[in-house]
């Protein structure tokens, strides 16, 4: 019998951290809506890769393309 | 500062000059298979970058990681699987690797290549993205309804669809431009499918006090039998703009988009599409994008705490009342006085108002705007 989709989900895998670190999460995270450290780096670490990669980013079009879509914006009333 | 498309690049799939014009001579010679509108509409928005980072349909390995994760597997947030259904004696002869034209009314609209051919389960999929698998909902009712096998495959456009709005619609590397061309840093998408009445001019001016601009996004498309036409949408928030908001703070721009009413995971898809546009900030209404009582009021505000990594600011605005102690709009937030001096605004008391021909009073809607929807002969779908 084939996996269900429940089964072929999102794998993990395993980073080390130092264990102070570790302890030091524990205690931050308790009370909290997190409820595990490896939840609560997850988070952190999307915030701040996705805040990194914010900062690589040119827009996708050319000067030519771009007075183009400035004529059909005046044309149609948006400039 | 415009943020970013989603995955960090605008994904532009429309085929142009002598490459379109190859391929639109091949299309008869390929195997095609018919699409509906719905389909089409998600076709145009993968081309056009309104579904960025994706390329076309989603594959077996994205479809499972969205539907359990609500991630795409290279970890970026995405909610609602994007997916194509067709009937096993459709693509009977096909195998993956193979190109298949899309057409739509005998149109070809656009090629797409056979990646992957994947069964699903649909009440699983009800289960996850609408959190119900009761037939009632109509998203689940719609799921229900699709073919049985999913295939996942790249596609480039061939054809844009006539749309009778089409002037009205703009796509994300238009309002890209638009925004730098406005010098705005800061813009607020607000999504509707209503026409305005003063809670949602309450909440756009409250979000508006603190951004550069406004960009009023209604969703233009399918819609169901007692909603306001999109015409109709579009001269009621002109109506607005013109009489009640300063020059240059606001664009009013239909995007041609599904609805799924899946509330919370919804919220998330709503937003992702307006980072796509260039909005920082986005307006996530009570029960956002829900239908009946299959989610909790706030919880389509609640789901955004799961994602840190969106890159758009939700704005959880209360929704707006009129108090006759404070003498105008106000919200729980800010109005410490009783249900006994607060008039909610419903939107089914308005429509039978409409409905009957009335002007509705003032703190409901301003004048300008019922008169316009008023003009209408029949301002409502059938």
């Amino acid at each position: 019998m084939g996996l269900t989709d429940k089964e072929k989900r999102v794998k993990y895998t395993t980073v080390s951290i130092p264990l102070t670190l570790y302890n030091r999460i524990k205690k931050l995270i308790e009370g909290t809506g997190f409820t595990s450290v490896s939840q609560y780096v997850t988070y952190v670490l999307r915030e701040v890769v996705a805040s990194h990669e914010e900062s690589k980013y040119e827009e996708p079009f050319t000067e030519e393309d771009k007075q183009k879509i400035i004529e059909k914006l005046k044309k149609l009333g948006y400039i | 500062m415009i943020p970013r498309p989603h995955g960090g690049r605008l994904i532009n799939k429309i085929l142009t000059g002598k490459k379109r014009e190859i391929l639109l001579s091949e299309a008869s010679e390929l195997p095609s298979i018919s699409i509906s509108f719905e389909r089409v509409i998600d076709v145009m928005d993968i081309a056009h970058g309104v579904f960025s980072p994706l390329e076309g349909f989603l594959f077996q390995e994205d479809y499972i990681n969205v539907l359990y994760d609500m991630r795409l597997t290279n970890d970026l947030p995405w909610t609602i699987p994007i997916v194509l259904d067709v009937d096993p004696e459709e693509i009977s002869g096909l195998k993956e690797g193979d190109d298949i034209i899309l057409r739509y009314n005998e149109e070809p609209i656009a090629i797409m290549k056979i990646e992957e051919i994947y069964g699903w389960d649909k009440k699983e999929y009800a289960r996850q993205v609408y959190k119900t698998t009761d037939p009632n909902h109509p998203g689940v009712s719609k799921t229900y309804n699709r073919k049985e096998l999913l295939i996942g495959g790249t596609i480039d456009l061939l054809n844009e669809i006539k749309h009778p709005l089409e002037n009205r619609i703009l796509w994300p590397i238009e309002t890209r431009v638009l925004f730098k061309e406005k010098k705005w840093r800061t813009i607020v998408a607000f999504q509707t499918r209503n026409v305005p009445h003063r809670g949602h001019e309450y909440v756009q001016k409250a979000a508006l006090t603190f951004a550069d601009g406004l960009l009023i996004h209604p969703l233009v498309g399918w819609k169901k039998p007692g909603d306001y036409r999109d015409e109709v949408i579009f001269a009621a928030y002109e109506a607005l703009i013109k009489h009640y908001y300063p020059k240059n703070v606001v664009v009013l721009a239909g995007l041609l988009m599904n609805m799924n009413y899946a509330g919370p995971r919804e919220a998330i898809h709503h937003a992702i599409v307006r980072k796509n546009f260039g909005a920082t900030h986005f307006i996530v209404g009570r029960d956002h994008a829900g239908v009946g009582d299959y989610y909790g009021p706030y919880e389509a505000w609640e789901i955004f705490d799961e994602f840190p990594d969106l890159g758009i600011t939700p704005l959880f605005i209360r929704e707006a009342f009129y108090c006759r102690k404070c003498g105008g709009m106000a919200n729980e937030k800010i109005c410490p006085h009783g249900d006994e001096y607060r008039i909610k605004i419903s939107g089914t008391k308005l429509r039978k108002m409409i409905m009957e021909g009335k002007i509705p009073p003032e703190y409901m809607m301003r004048p300008e705007v019922a008169e316009t929807i008023l003009k209408f002969k029949d301002p409502f779908v059938h």
